[in-house]
């Protein structure tokens, strides 16, 4: 493990991949500032970039860096204009917001970096055990319980998507996998389902369908409804006074404490991310606060706005478990990663980290190397920085629109890429609003062509599906799916029995 | 009907043609005795498909999931932009169809200025200056640090 961590410290402290992380971290606070612009979409756009920048190591360490900056950018917005670009930030504004309008926008924002910093430095130390654990466990994986695996990771969009949302996150990731069925594949002697476009005889692009889905929609709301990218009076103005006192550093060195552990072990699952962990850390905090600073939570409470923070960051780098060590998605972020990563030819997964070392080492110490950066870069920079929130949305719009057709266009080299791009962005434009969730989508079409492979290198192998219950391994796995799958459905009936008996209950009292 | 019904309804009818290109999926003589056939994960997906968009088509309406729109009536409609939008829309498949022709320089300025204006942008010694800049900003990057080919002018140009 030494020797890996040494490896990774070589190859992530050249000079090269060190301005590959400075440069992510830069380009993705700049962008992840804009409102409507998550990571997801910054990274979509950033593929054909990293792609052409040609070693895996250095893409991937500058991807990461993006994905922190956009993380840390996301709450810059959320703090000084209430406007969260990504689902991770929202638990922020709420005492972030409050605070920025007491006058205290530096003091948050500071806040905010200093949290982001030690939530993914111990996400960092955490990924740096964990990993490589659980990569000697996959090692003993066959194509059997790789074909479970993937079964378990798209079972568990199922699991954690919302209330009422499950059906909804089982069919988008059925037609992912139904757009992942066209074209070519591996197995088979002629493309399937292309019906007769030539253009989709390599299937359809990953990165244009990592934009449409992610960048285009956003888009697209935000010139529908032009409250969406209203800004708030904060933003025009200085920001000052970043100093943090020493009784607020004791107050919330505690909840960072917690929340980073908490945070990393929410990333770890797949399925569950940023989000879910920034909401359930701000719930655990509020909870566990006492009287007079529970009070406070949602006015501006430094605690509040700690907690979010350090967990989604922490949950950032949790997310990198998965995908490095099965190489299964966790995210919809990290379900671009992983495309990014084939498309750089890596195969993720537990091979990863015998065959390519120093990507796998290199990724993980850079990430924390990008908090670093982060840190001493940003926090200097946010009063300049939260001046790119001044660019008019006429111009923000278009330019938005041109980086995905370019996007498309360079990875592919075919102007009928550009129109399936648009196609494709208006039809998930629309699910959007249909409430559809569409991050299982990608996961969907990224996992498809990996799970049908790997079936048929089993049903192969063993003569039949008997492998299903002859192998332990895959059994528990797809018990595992399975469970996933029924979970929601069974919590909720719990919940509804419970609600019944407790209104029998009280109809007993009542007497009627 | 809500529109996620509706959309439950789309997807329904996918399902049902994609299906059917699955179960008559034309297998290739030496397919024939494959473990694993073209179509066997589409025609699972298929039925998945369909069994999943009519549980979403009959169980009752969820409560509106946090930062969800839920009911798209025409009331939301009418206050949202779709002129704008389709006017966007519109451009982008411009762009996509007159890149090669007219070249890139020209196709990208004109992309931004079309989609500034339909926006609203009217201050057009600012905006054209931009654009242009941009295209030939890009366009550097593209060609000469990324390695890429695109071409700059008209087709009949070069």
């Amino acid at each position: 493990m030494f020797e890996g961590i040494l490896l990774g410290l070589s190859t992530a402290l050249s000079f090269k991949n060190l301005i590959m992380v400075m440069a992510g971290c830069l380009i993705g606070t700049f962008i992840g500032m804009l409102p409507g612009l998550g990571p997801m979409s910054i990274i979509a756009i950033m593929i054909p970039v990293a792609i052409n920048v040609g070693d895996p190591a250095a893409a991937l360490i500058m991807l990461a860096g993006v994905y922190y900056g956009a993380i840390f950018g996301g709450s810059t917005s959320s703090i000084l204009i209430n406007a969260p670009g990504v689902a991770g930030t929202v638990a922020t504004s709420f005492d972030g917001y409050p605070l920025a309008r007491k006058g205290q926008a530096g003091k948050a924002l500071a806040i905010a970096a200093i949290c982001s910093f030690a939530g993914g430095t111990v996400g960092a130390v955490l990924l740096f055990g964990f990993a490589p654990a659980l990569a000697t466990v996959a090692l003993l994986f066959h194509s059997a319980e790789y074909f479970a695996l993937m079964v378990v990771g798209l079972s568990a969009i199922a699991a954690f998507a919302g209330t009422g949302q499950v059906a909804k996150a089982l069919l988008m990731t059925v037609v992912g996998l139904m757009m992942a069925t066209v074209g070519e594949s591996a197995l088979f002697n002629a493309p399937r389902f292309t019906m007769g476009i030539q253009d989709l005889q390599s299937g359809f692009s990953f990165i244009t369908l990592a934009m449409a889905i992610f960048a285009l929609p956003e888009a697209f709301h935000m010139v529908l409804d032009p409250r969406r990218s209203k800004r708030g009076e904060a933003a025009g103005g200085e920001i000052k006074g970043l100093m943090i006192t020493k009784e607020e550093a004791k107050k919330i060195a505690p909840v960072v404490g917690r929340q980073s552990i908490q945070g990393f072990l929410i990333g770890v699952m797949p399925g569950a991310g940023a989000t879910i962990a920034s909401f359930l850390g701000y719930a655990v905090e509020r909870n566990i606060a006492k009287g007079e600073e529970q009070e406070e939570f949602g006015k501006g409470s430094i605690k509040g706005l700690a907690a979010p923070e350090t967990a989604n960051n922490a949950a950032c780098t949790g997310s990198f478990v998965p995908l490095l060590t099965l190489g299964i998605p966790g995210s919809g972020t990290t379900a671009i990663l992983l495309g990014a990563l084939i498309a750089l030819n890596v195969a993720p997964g537990p091979r990863l980290m015998i065959d390519r070392p120093e990507i796998f080492w290199a990724v993980i110490v850079s990430m924390y190397i990008g908090n670093l950066i982060l840190l001493i870069l940003n926090l200097p920079l946010i009063p300049y920085i939260a001046k790119v929130l001044a660019v008019p949305r006429n111009y923000l719009i278009p330019f938005i629109l041109f980086f995905t057709l370019m996007g498309s266009y360079i990875g592919q080299n075919n102007a009928t890429e550009l129109l399936i791009l648009v196609g494709l962005g208006v039809f998930a434009t629309i699910m959007r609003f249909a409430d559809y969730p569409l991050a299982p989508l990608l996961i969907g079409f990224i996992l498809g062509g990996m799970m049908e492979n790997n079936f048929a290198r089993a049903v192969n192998i063993t003569d039949g599906v008997s492998f299903m219950w002859e192998r332990p391994g895959t059994l528990l796995l797809l018990i595992i799916g399975v469970v996933l799958i029924f979970l929601p459905a069974w919590r909720r009936r719990r919940a509804f029995a419970r609600e019944r008996a407790l209104a029998r209950r009280r109809g007993v009292a009542d007497g009627s | 009907m809500a529109l996620d019904r509706l959309v439950a309804l789309v997807f329904l009818i996918v399902s049902l043609v994609y299906g059917y290109a699955a179960f008559t999926y034309p297998l290739l003589p030496f397919e024939r005795n494959m473990a694993v056939l073209p179509s066997t994960l589409p025609m699972a997906l298929s039925v998945l498909g369909v069994v999943l968009s009519v549980l979403i088509m009959v169980s009752p309406r969820p409560k509106v999931a946090e930062g969800g729109l839920g009911e798209i009536g025409l009331e939301t409609v009418r206050g949202f932009k779709l002129g704008q939008t389709l006017g966007l829309v519109a451009a982008m498949i411009a762009y996509a169809v007159l890149l090669r022709p007219i070249g890139f320089l020209a196709a990208t300025s004109l992309f931004i200025v079309v989609s500034a204006v339909a926006l609203g942008e009217r201050k057009f010694a600012v905006l054209v200056p931009i654009a242009v800049s941009t295209a030939v900003a890009i366009w550097y990057l593209v060609q000469e640090t990324l390695g890429i080919f695109l071409r700059p002018w008209p087709s009949f140009l070069s």
